[in-house]
């Protein structure tokens, strides 16, 4: 079977600086990937690579076998990927719930459609009233999403990932500055919303990748140094050196 | 404030509300219908018109500015290009004898902005933010000189004119009285108004709302914004052009003045003073502009730094322009806490009244000193000579006292708001 995302000898470079260089992953389909490995590695910029965010300066990323690098980023995601950010990144002043129909109106084929009252379209209302339900912020839906609480905006993050029903969902540290509690319920949402498809994960806390991921990679300065299930991953030398290691301590 | 633009229509609305949505847009109808009746002298008709084209061509700027995000300075140049090719059209038509009425016209204008923008909106909304900003005021200087230089197409200095009367009649009308042109203009100000109201709640227009908010996240969503703000370019156009296609009937004339830097500025100023966050903002700010335009200019000569004082007024005090300053409100009268405030209202009213008094005695001495007691201040039937030293007395003792006053009272305003305010968020109708 054709990997989910297969990136081959990517690099990036910004001017003389080398960000990323002969960056390899491949991520099965179905599987729940982590990409861990201490700040400054390279984790946002590899999201940035994949989701056409940036392009590379060589090399090449696949999406269920078809070359997406080189692509804008709404084309990769009308291919089927879709991600998140880091910071909260909604649209403030509408509301969560036209944050989310937003989200699914292209998936729905509505695209630029300017003949159809958008109020009229039930199966993109089910689909929005079913993600909301999800994302448990039904109760909330007529609140402008910059008036949310962070977690609220965080899980309305993920909301808008997934609506597009995206084969491939890219979270990027959907958890960060969470309490525990808040980190919990949010592993548990992205448990279930991922479920049956593939999900590329970046994160810190490492209970979370630990608890959740079936493969990990590990990327230090710009490289991947390991890629494995989780105790191939505890167990190996050079992640205990270089990352593992300093937890350790 | 931060609130959801054109957000109150969703799935599933009760009768209640579908009923008073109706019921807003007959009540605007009715109003178009019974005006000229109740106000009938000739003045008011050629008001009435000149507002009703300055709200289609101020709601056409705010699907640039409110509903994308687009901040364009060269807007006009779609509305006098309309006109240019209402003008032309109607001359053909005459000279050709094609059984096209009157009525038809703005269609025609409405085209002729629409192509302007189809040929020039894909380079322009490549970018949003200053890029597009500032191409847009050199594509409004571009046109504008243009049309000096192209006199072919655009008369030069003296412009196109044209003979409404002079096409078919269609229902007996002639369009010759100023009632019958108004209840052309009225007409179309309905249509393009429903129009372009649909349009803001069409996938398009809500994809709009979200590139104006987050042009990187619609990209993450399968949208290509640029798609989306050429898309809004080129409804603004079109509507624009339906505005310019009434002023060209209206005045039978079309000339540079249409599509110039001043004509931009007018409509980007009534847009912000009316709210650009809701749909119906942009009706209030072209009203009261237009109105303030034809009352000011006939009592004062420096009416253009009163437009200045209060357009930086609105800006600095009430972002959300007088439809943000209303439906700030709404919330309050929900919870019914709105009966707090007004106390302070009306005791703010008076010292805001004379510092306002005192900053026009102010503005209008100095404006009117060289004439001395020839040209006197006329405020409140109380006439000031701007060559006496009591009148700048009193101008200083207004602004100054005025101020110090005034601005306890919108002490006391901010007080009882917040108390107003708590109470509609105990009760759950503010967030």
């Amino acid at each position: 079977m054709t990997a989910a995302i297969e990136v081959r000898a990517v690099e990036k470079r910004f001017g003389n600086v080398g960000i990323i260089h002969d960056l390899n992953l491949s991520v099965a389909q179905g599987e729940r990937h982590a990409i861990i490995g201490p700040n400054g590695a390279g984790k946002s910029t590899t999201f940035n690579l994949i989701s056409g965010h940036i392009e590379p300066t060589s090399g090449e990323v696949r999406l269920n076998g078809q070359v997406i690098s080189g692509l804008r980023p709404f084309e990769i995601n009308r291919r089927g990927l879709s991600r998140s950010f880091q910071v909260t990144n909604v649209f403030a002043r509408m509301t969560v719930w036209e944050n989310v129909r937003c989200a699914v109106l292209w998936a729905t084929g509505h695209r630029y459609a300017f003949w159809k009252n958008v109020d009229h379209l039930p199966e993109v209302r089910e689909r929005t009233a079913r993600i909301l339900e999800d994302i448990h912020l039904t109760h909330r839906r007529d609140v402008p999403a910059g008036l949310l609480t962070y977690a609220e905006q965080r899980e309305l993050e993920i909301g808008i990932t997934i609506a597009s029903g995206a084969t491939v969902v890219m979270l990027d540290e959907p958890t960060a500055g969470m309490s525990h509690a808040e980190t919990e319920r949010a592993v548990s949402l992205i448990r279930r919303l991922t479920e049956g498809r593939t999900l590329v994960i970046v994160e810190h806390d490492m209970s979370v990748v630990f608890g959740l991921a079936d493969r990990i990679s590990v990327l230090v300065y710009g490289h991947i140094i390991a890629s494995g299930t989780p105790e191939e991953i505890r167990r190996d030398p050079k992640v205990k050196e270089a990352y593992l290691g300093e937890e350790a301590h | 404030m931060t609130a959801a633009t054109t957000s109150a229509s969703n799935a599933a609305k009760p009768a209640g509300e579908n009923l008073r949505f109706y019921g807003v847009w007959l009540t605007g109808v009715i109003m178009l219908i019974v005006l000229p009746l109740v106000f009938s002298s000739g003045g008011s008709l050629t008001s009435f018109s000149l507002i009703g084209i300055a709200i289609v061509f101020a709601l056409s700027y705010n699907i640039l500015l409110g509903q994308t995000g687009l901040l364009s300075f060269g807007h006009a140049v779609h509305y006098g290009l309309g006109g240019f090719a209402a003008c032309h059209m109607m001359n053909a038509v005459v000279s050709h004898g094609w059984p096209i009425p009157l009525p038809f016209i703005p269609l025609v204008g409405g085209l002729g902005g629409l192509v302007f923008a189809m040929i020039i909106g894909w380079v322009m909304t490549k970018r949003a933010g200053t890029v597009f900003a500032m191409i847009s005021l050199g594509i409004g200087e571009l046109v504008a000189s243009s049309s000096l230089i192209l006199r072919s197409v655009f008369g030069g200095e003296a412009g196109i004119t044209t003979d409404r009367t002079a096409l078919p009649r269609m229902f007996g009308w002639t369009f010759g009285p100023q009632l019958q042109v108004y209840y052309l203009i009225a007409f179309w100000l309905v249509i393009s108004t429903v129009a372009m109201y649909a349009l803001t709640r069409t996938p398009l227009g809500r994809i709009s709302n979200a590139v104006r908010d987050n042009p990187e996240r619609v990209q993450f969503i399968g949208y290509d914004p640029h798609v989306v703000r050429y898309f809004a370019y080129c409804f603004a156009g079109f509507f624009a052009g339906i505005a310019g296609g009434l002023a060209a009937i209206s005045f039978e004339i079309a000339n540079s003045a249409y599509l110039g830097a001043i004509q931009s500025g007018l409509v980007l100023f009534a847009t912000f003073i009316g709210g650009t966050a809701y749909f119906f903002g942009p009706i209030l700010g072209a009203i009261l502009v237009t109105y303030l335009q034809l009352g000011l200019t006939d009592v004062t000569s420096v009416w253009q730094l009163y437009f200045g004082i209060i357009f930086i007024g609105i800006v600095m005090f009430s972002p959300g322009g007088i439809a943000g300053l209303l439906m700030m409100h709404r919330p309050l009268v929900r919870a019914g806490s709105l009966w707090s405030v007004i106390p302070s209202y009306l005791v703010a009213i008076v010292p805001t009244v004379a510092l306002a008094c005192g900053v026009i005695l102010t503005i209008e001495t100095i404006a009117r000193y060289p004439d001395g007691e020839r040209n006197p201040v006329n405020l409140f039937g109380v006439a000031f000579n701007p060559g006496s030293p009591a009148t700048w007395i009193a101008a200083a003792v207004l602004v100054i006292g005025g101020f110090f006053v005034a601005r306890l009272t919108w002490m006391r305003i901010a007080d009882a708001w917040d108390r107003a305010a708590t109470v509609a968020r105990d009760r759950g109708h503010l967030i």
